[in-house]
């Protein structure tokens, strides 16, 4: 049973009142500038008491996954009530409690795909915090082609000996878990081989290498699968694959949807980043006050303000649409467009700061290598080439031939 | 935070009638039907649409309106835009409406019936800027006579009523001293110009030369012309926007049934992956606009007081949507999209039109960006 009533007026004032009360007036206060992800995991180091009171506060009532069911931890909310908390998240300017892996992509994955059993044992610890995932389906020579991955599991038996290597896999040397596609088997055609695998980052045989971006440091690294034992079963008796053996693409495929919906999210500037949750007007009132006389400037500046209020409103109907009944391949677009805006918001900022923006540790922080970072937008998560393929295909249903 | 911008059951279905009647009483054959027969509009469709309550979609139900709001007026005018339907809609049931809310019911009740057709007087020159009024409303004892020019008037020509904005008092470039009348259209001392427009549509020249008019001809208050119109126009637009959006969905309908059906090199052209990702992109477009103009219509249902910058957003994104959409249109039809022959030319004709009525893309740039505090 949730913690929380269905009367959207009462659920206001209730999760306010949680906010009000469990949410450290230290995070609320922070300046953007400083604050920092709660990541959880077993090797996660808060940024100060008051981020792991809020975690374990929100945890103990469901509010890190909102929309899971109570009995896996989440809070059980629906769509709507769901916007109320993110509203009055907002207001306050409460942090997110915990971000992970975990929340976006293995939960999900585990809520459509998983049994009853694999979802007492990983979900909690995923709301909870304890346990941070990372995610292994990209590897050098499968990228775009995702489904083309090598990295393969031996049948042994009882285990499997994974062999092979993955490449952009954010935060691994910090994880705990890795949620990985893995070849289980070769004869299969490419798509009918793959397994949605769960391998302990302790586990002997598995390393890290972080990978240094054109924009600085990064998250990214590369994951060594050398030789690692991975038990079919664990003590429980959960297999170690999610969904079918050799289905593994299906869970993928549902899992890039929802990823793209995050990436494209970006497009509506509402993310930190060097504005930090200021409009472009209140950062623009920060510069030397003769930037807005380029009528070039002005006039870039002006179709930036309308596309990034346009492309939010896309967000918000295409999420009150997904609640209606899914809109599948069309997500796709908010990738695209959201990502695309993103660069190109970018590209304004840099050109309004002029000389100031090109410092790396200059009058405007980390913008610089945001910028940089920014190109990866359109990359990651699928290119946008990759979506506008999707969308041609799936959604105008334009022919092959 | 505006209601939810997915549709209502009640936007579905008046959406779904007002598509099966404009396909069935005026599809685009009908437009091109009224060009070669020289007319503007036909009105006949115009008492038809006035049964079926649309002249009177923003009007009381005492005044026999059928008081569905900026939203469901916008669906019709976006169904409209699909199909080019001309008709006095935005001007009358939109703008005219809007502006003479408040009227007594008799007033209005004749804008309900189909009866009374009101074209908006406001421009002066080749770019929207009703600030830049300089006609002249001079008083004469209790009355005025007013004298000046007007451009652009859409609907002109057809108006049994015009509402034109004047001047009582400031001068050209002021937003004081804007006074807004609402005379009938065949008043002595006014002559009406028809203006061709490349979209076949009515659009008229006004000339006022001592033309009389009375308090009682005065909306609102005297020199209180800004307040009295000022939703209207956003009204205006942001119907105007929802036109745009459905000319753009109409264009691109057409180009990606081509895209399926024309081969070329032994294939079909839908197949090559350079028209895929044009086609894939304007559909990305017309989303963000769609979004666009299901906001303005809420903001204009909810707080119109405070549309201006949902309405600008609406009219740029439209203004531009359209405007790739047609050109789009016409280039992956290749020659025949070219020949008068073929229906594309008219989408791409009045999306130049929209484009420049009742404020362009800068101009509604610079709104949002006054709004936005840059």
């Amino acid at each position: 049973m949730s913690s929380f009533s269905d009367d959207l007026d009462q659920f206001r004032s209730e999760v306010a009142a949680f906010i009000a009360e469990k949410c450290p007036q230290k995070l609320k206060d922070m300046p953007s500038d400083q604050r920092t992800i709660c990541w959880g995991g077993k090797r996660f180091t808060f940024s100060c008491d008051e981020q792991r009171i809020w975690m374990e506060n929100a945890a103990s009532v469901g509010l890190t996954a909102p929309r899971w069911p109570v009995e896996y931890g989440g809070a059980g909310l629906s769509r709507a009530q769901e916007k109320i908390f993110r509203e009055e998240m907002a207001k306050t300017k409460a942090p997110s409690p915990l971000e992970s892996f975990g929340l976006w992509m293995l939960g999900p994955a585990l809520l459509a795909f998983g049994t009853h059993e694999q979802k007492l044992k990983y979900l909690p610890d995923i709301t909870n915090g304890r346990i941070r995932w990372c995610q292994g389906y990209s590897e050098p020579g499968a990228g775009s082609d995702l489904a083309s991955v090598q990295t393969r599991a031996e049948d042994k038996g009882d285990h499997w000996v994974v062999n092979g290597s993955k490449i952009w896999t954010s935060y691994a040397d910090k994880a705990d878990w890795i949620f990985a596609l893995i070849r289980t088997d070769k004869d299969a055609p490419k798509h009918k081989g793959i397994s949605f695998m769960l391998i302990d980052m302790e586990t002997q045989g598995v390393s890290t290498k972080p990978i240094k971006l054109i924009s600085g440091a990064s998250p990214f690294c590369e994951t060594f699968f050398d030789d690692v034992v991975v038990p079919k079963v664990d003590e429980e008796g959960n297999s170690r694959i999610v969904g079918e053996l050799n289905r593994g693409w299906d869970v993928a495929k549902h899992l890039l949807t929802h990823e793209r919906e995050m990436i494209g999210g970006g497009g509506s500037g509402a993310a930190g980043g060097i504005l930090g949750g200021r409009s472009l007007g209140a950062f623009i009132d920060t510069l030397d006050e003769h930037i807005m006389d380029d009528p070039v400037i002005r006039a870039q500046t002006m179709e930036l303000e309308i596309d990034t209020l346009a492309m939010g409103m896309t967000m918000e109907r295409y999420k009150d649409m997904a609640k209606q009944g899914g809109v599948g391949h069309a997500s796709a677009m908010l990738k695209y467009s959201g990502t695309e805006l993103n660069k190109r918001r970018y590209e304004i900022l840099m050109s309004i700061t002029g000389s100031e923006g090109v410092e790396w540790a200059g009058e405007h922080g980390t913008l610089a290598p945001e910028w940089l970072r920014t190109k990866a937008n359109s990359i990651e998560g699928g290119t946008s080439e990759v979506m506008l393929d999707i969308l041609s295909k799936r959604v105008l249903e334009l022919p092959s031939s | 935070m505006v209601a939810s911008l997915v549709p209502t059951e009640d936007e579905v279905m008046l959406r779904d009638a007002a598509r099966g009647f404009l396909q069935e009483t005026s599809p685009v054959t009908a437009f091109r039907a009224n060009r070669d027969a020289g007319r503007t509009y036909d009105p006949g469709l115009w008492k038809e649409m006035a049964q079926m309550g649309w002249t009177g979609v923003l009007l009381p139900e005492g005044a026999g309106g059928s008081d569905m709001g900026h939203r469901a007026a916008g669906i019709l005018s976006e169904e409209m835009g699909e199909v080019l339907a001309a008709s006095p809609f935005i001007s009358t049931a939109v703008m005219a409406a809007t502006a003479l809310k408040g009227a007594a019911n008799d007033r209005l009740a004749g804008i309900a019936a189909g009866d009374a057709i009101y074209a908006l007087a406001v421009d002066e020159g080749p770019k929207h800027a009703p600030l830049r009024t300089d006609l002249r409303a001079e008083k004469a004892g209790n009355a005025f006579k007013l004298s000046g020019r007007k451009v652009f008037v859409a609907d002109g020509g057809a108006a049994t009523r015009v509402l034109v904005l004047a001047r009582t008092g400031g001068t050209a470039g002021e937003a004081e001293g804007l006074t807004l009348f609402d005379i009938d259209a065949d008043r002595a001392g006014l002559t009406r110009t028809a203006k061709r427009t490349v979209d076949e549509r009515d659009h008229a020249q006004l000339d006022f030369d001592n033309v009389d008019a009375t308090g009682d001809d005065v909306v609102g208050e005297v020199d209180g012309g800004m307040a009295a119109i000022a939703t209207a126009l956003n009204a205006g637009q942001a119907a105007l926007s929802a036109e745009l959006l459905g000319l753009s969905a109409g264009a691109f309908g057409m180009t990606t049934g081509y895209l399926k059906e024309r081969k070329q090199f032994g294939r079909t052209i839908g197949s090559f992956q350079a028209l895929q990702h044009r086609a894939a992109h304007l559909f990305a477009e017309i989303e963000i606009t769609a979004s666009a103009i299901a906001n303005a219509g809420r903001v204009m249902d909810e707080d119109p007081e405070a549309s201006d910058i949902a309405v600008s957003i609406a009219k740029a994104r439209a203004t531009q949507t359209a405007k790739l959409a047609v050109s789009e249109g016409v280039q992956m039809h290749g020659g025949i999209g070219m020949t008068d022959e073929f229906d594309m030319g008219f989408f791409m004709k009045r999306a130049r039109v929209g484009a420049e009525w009742l404020g362009d893309y800068g101009y509604h740039a610079a709104r949002v960006a006054a709004a936005r505090g840059f």
